[in-house]
């Protein structure tokens, strides 16, 4: 078990530089998707308590389009794509051409749903073979679920693993923009990445850094 | 929007946290999804705790040092003693609970995916051993849920995104 006293500003930077390739990928297959430019933030790896989690992107009561996947192999974790609501619907609105489309909508429509959760499939399958490459580790993601609701309610299934050793989680955290519209926490969508607490020692060694 | 008058502070529970209140205060948690909010209260005295949990048993937890209030067998015992402190017989205390949502729908083996409904049977259990009666609950489903309590009234109100706000 990876000791987190025992974490140095190298590991740090090594984390960092996962997010870095991961969600730069990710961000060319988004744009790729929507035909449009995306641009990406300087990766932050940050230890955080469970409460400091729950209040990243805007709070845990904003209601959120949540992506998340489990995953196995050779290192484990848990990953989500996390987007406003706004965003989410800008970007599906331009992806399934359709204008109406509103996650806010109760229901959902189906089709707009399934566009949102084959976006989540595509950029983070993109963000994780990066990570794969990068590392040499082999990754097996789950197929992602999708959840339209409270940043807190949908982030805490994060924590779950985590929770049974720690108190505070190391979150690898990116964050995403359009182009052309003012970088706030209003559109910005993010990438976290929770390595579970015994994976971190195989990340570092496969980079050299254990 | 949560109903409440100006001048009263509402008392803000963490995940894994607890706390105790009193009127004319309220007390809250926000953005609970497999997570499960307990209340447990004493209607004549007009105190109220509540609790955040996290995970069924502490027994899961692989640390020394166990933060109680993230746990339903070690949270509940902590919350009672807590209530205790502030004059309060455990014999008179009520619970309502709510939460322990399933937040993503997948067809995985693992048990964390189940852990909202794991979450309330524990809560139920650890209940049900201290001899605190369930008044009212709203738990299970997939819908996350903010809760705010007043021990004035005793009631409990549940918001969530998509059903709107209701009162237990």
């Amino acid at each position: 078990m990876m000791n987190n006293q025992k974490i140095t500003s190298l590991h740090l930077d090594v984390l960092k530089e996962i997010g870095n390739i991961g969600a730069a990928h990710a961000a060319t297959a988004l744009s790729d998707l929507l035909n449009k430019k995306i641009d990406m933030r300087v990766p932050k790896v940050e230890m955080v308590s469970f409460h400091e989690m729950m209040e990243l992107a805007g709070g845990s009561e904003k209601v959120v389009v949540g992506i998340y996947l489990r995953i196995e192999g050779d290192t484990e974790g848990s990953m989500f794509f996390i987007l406003p609501v706004e965003q989410a619907n800008r970007f599906i609105q331009r992806l399934i051409s359709d204008e109406s489309f509103n996650f806010n909508d109760n229901p959902v429509s189906e089709l707009g749903l399934s566009a949102m959760q084959e976006m989540g499939n595509i950029l983070s399958g993109s963000y994780l073979s990066a990570l794969s490459d990068f590392t040499g580790l082999k990754i097996y993601p789950t197929v992602p679920g999708i959840s339209v609701d409270m940043f807190g309610a949908i982030i805490s299934i994060g924590l779950i693993e985590i929770s049974q050793v720690s108190d505070n989680v190391i979150v690898i955290n990116t964050s995403i923009f359009e182009e052309g519209v003012e970088d706030s926490e209003e559109v910005r969508g993010h990438f976290f990445l929770l390595p579970d607490p015994d994976s971190f020692e195989s990340i570092f060694k496969a980079l050299g850094v254990s | 929007m949560m109903i409440m008058s100006k001048n009263n502070n509402v008392i803000k529970v963490g995940i894994a946290q607890m706390d105790v209140v009193k009127i004319p205060n309220t007390i809250r948690t926000s953005g609970l999804g497999s997570c499960v909010g307990v209340v447990l209260y004493d209607e004549m005295k007009k105190i109220a705790g509540m609790v955040h949990i996290m995970l069924p048993e502490s027994t899961l937890s692989r640390t020394e040092t166990v933060n109680v209030a993230k746990f339903a067998d070690t949270g509940i015992n902590a919350l009672i003693e807590m209530l205790k402190l502030e004059g309060v017989q455990a014999f008179r205390l009520k619970a309502k609970i709510a939460g322990g949502a399933q937040m993503f729908k997948f067809t995985s083996d693992k048990d964390s995916m189940r852990i909202g409904p794991r979450n309330v049977e524990a809560v139920k259990k650890e209940l049900r051993k201290n001899g605190i009666p369930i008044v009212a609950e709203d738990t299970g489903g997939n819908s996350g849920r903010t809760i705010e309590f007043n021990p004035a009234t005793c009631k409990l109100s549940i918001r969530t995104v998509n059903q709107g706000e209701s009162e237990i």
